[in-house]
């Protein structure tokens, strides 16, 4: 019982938080109003509803070519990251590790280092090292940066199970191998699935790192980088950029269901 | 089958501490991809970037010596010292705006929403998501001289000029940068508003505190290690951040980002750029830790 909680079902405070949605919202909204207007300029009033927009960007091959590119380091860099995270994950939440929290805290670096500064420093080794910058490098900056989401999400799936269960399908004569497939790989699936679709999002639109690594083939944000500067390209960057948009809503929402949905499935039973 | 999940608790270390060396050597073994690939792509780039900082750049060629003279090139030239501590202001006033306005809605969502908290918790998150680029650029749209802002108001016929004053400065770095990092401020204080045991509210009700006085002497000093994880979240990345200041901030919006791309472009400085890139790595971690250690020493004088 606390006092002074209002029954009321608007607030201020849930006015407040409306209002700040709708400051998170609106920005990014303005993207796809303006690429069905029917004009080259982003200005009010709109002029009228087109899918010329989209028809020209359909039609662009640098950008597909981009976009193809995109998913191919997208796809890559999700797999491995997520391998690598989780067997940190595992290692972490299963063993005692002798300094673990040095150890986690420097593997979560990325997360808080700029990402300009990890950009330029894996440049100038890969440059050192003769080593020509292309889709592999964007790949490679890019898994350093998913180790860690990837190791966090396994890790807040991997304490959600216990480590009892594994022991118990050992006692009952599983080896490690078939315990490994049968218990944990089922129980992990939803944070495997999760640490996959958010290394995807993460990879897909990253443009610092991409904009350092990069050789001659672009992803799609650096791709679009090098077409800000043309006012006539302007509307179908945003017909893309809506595209995007809907599209890593959709694969965060699944990503989000699914990690829920597993992590909260035992819970259900109590 | 969610009974035997629930029966088993987290269990100790039951299978006894003569083991515990080979279980220690197993568990090393599955971390050891993940941590060696972090020491060769993380570590041992920052560790060469250091050292690049010591050499020279002499017209095309760089000349790899020991030398302190792109350090003493920046502290001599007024500008990189300038724009460093203009960029920590930046961030410190952009986690300052992105926290005082996430903490209300996080608040909301922990204590006020009652059903359906991971709606809420997606629709407040999603755009974080979608492209970091594009939420940048969007500001530009909105702001810019023929922007929507703008258009918007001369076609409603509030204004009949553009308003000049939007983009290409200081406020809009901070509003872009508010808006784009709002996620990592309202998560972690989410967090650890959702963790404060809630019998601690209704005991400082109890004990005839009123709902402000239990909200600071209570909820406040325990969201603490949200508040501090998100100062850092937010911090940390945009002291560094190239894209928003580029796009939004014009010439007196230019950080210190700008400044070490330039050197890895156009400059062709890539000693000097290293150089900028440990100056403020270091100039950022020693703010952080002033800021900790003043916050701690806070703490215990009030406790």
């Amino acid at each position: 019982m606390r006092i002074g909680s209002t029954k009321l079902p608007i607030s201020g405070l849930g006015t407040y938080t409306v209002i700040y949605l709708a400051f998170i919202y609106l920005p990014v909204l303005f993207l796809p109003l303006f690429s069905f207007n029917d004009a080259i300029y982003v200005a009010f009033p709109l002029k009228g509803f087109t899918f010329q927009w989209y028809e020209k960007m359909a039609d662009s091959q640098g950008l597909l070519t981009a976009f193809e590119n995109s998913v191919k380091v997208g796809i890559a860099v999700s797999i491995i990251s997520t391998i690598f995270g989780t067997l940190a994950a595992k290692a972490f939440t299963r063993y005692n590790i002798p300094f673990n929290r040095p150890i986690k805290g420097f593997i979560a670096v990325p997360l808080v280092i700029p990402l300009i500064i990890l950009g330029i420093s894996l440049m100038v080794v890969l440059n050192r090292a003769g080593i020509e910058l292309s889709l592999f490098t964007i790949a490679l900056g890019h898994v350093v940066i998913c180790v860690p989401f990837s190791m966090l999400v396994m890790m807040s799936r991997l304490e959600g199970f216990d480590k009892g269960l594994e022991e118990a399908a050992q006692d009952l004569g599983e080896t490690p191998w078939m315990t490994f497939w049968r218990v944990t790989f089922p129980l992990a699936m939803p944070g495997i699935v999760a640490s996959l679709l958010l290394c995807f999002t993460i990879s897909f639109d990253e443009f610092l790192l991409a904009f350092f690594l990069a050789g001659d083939q672009a992803t799609l944000p650096v791709y679009i980088w090098s077409q800000l500067r043309f006012p006539n390209k302007l509307p179908s960057v945003l017909a893309l950029g809506s595209c995007i948009l809907v599209a890593s809503a959709v694969i965060v929402i699944l990503a989000e269901l699914v990690r829920r949905l597993g992590v909260q499935a035992p819970k259900e039973g109590q | 089958m969610a009974a035997d999940i629930v029966t088993t608790d987290k269990a100790p270390a039951s299978s006894g501490g003569t083991i515990m060396s080979a279980e220690t050597r197993r568990g090393l073994t599955l971390l050891s991809p993940t941590l060696v690939l972090m020491i060769v792509a993380l570590g041992f780039p920052i560790i060469v970037l250091i050292g690049l900082s010591f050499w020279t750049q002499s017209g095309m060629h760089m000349t790899p010596d020991f030398s302190s003279i792109n350090y003493e090139t920046f502290f001599s030239k007024k500008i990189y010292p300038l724009i460093l501590w203009r960029s920590i202001q930046i961030s410190a006033l952009v986690s300052f705006v992105t926290i005082l306005l996430a903490f209300p809605a996080a608040y909301f969502i922990a204590f006020k929403v009652k059903k359906h908290k991971i709606i809420w918790l997606i629709l407040i998150t999603l755009p974080f998501w979608t492209s970091y680029l594009l939420r940048v650029f969007a500001w530009k749209i909105i702001l810019g001289y023929n922007g929507v802002v703008n258009s918007g108001l001369i076609s409603l016929g509030i204004i009949d000029e553009p308003l000049t004053f939007m983009l290409h400065n200081l406020e809009a770095v901070v509003i872009t940068l508010a808006h784009a990092w709002a996620a990592f401020a309202i998560l972690p204080i989410y967090v650890s508003l959702e963790k404060i045991d809630r019998s601690l509210l209704e005991a400082a009700a109890d004990l005839g505190e009123g709902p402000v006085g239990s909200f600071f002497r209570v909820t406040l000093p325990l969201s603490m290690p949200g508040v501090i994880a998100a100062l850092l979240l937010v911090f940390i990345p945009t002291v560094g951040d190239y894209v928003t200041p580029k796009l939004v901030g014009g010439n007196t919006g230019i950080m210190i980002g700008n400044i070490v791309q330039s050197q890895f472009g156009r400059g062709n400085n890539w000693p000097m750029g290293a150089a900028i890139s440990v100056v403020s790595m270091i100039s950022i971690t020693a703010v952080v830790c002033g800021f900790l250690l003043l916050f701690y020493q806070l703490k215990k004088r009030l406790v």
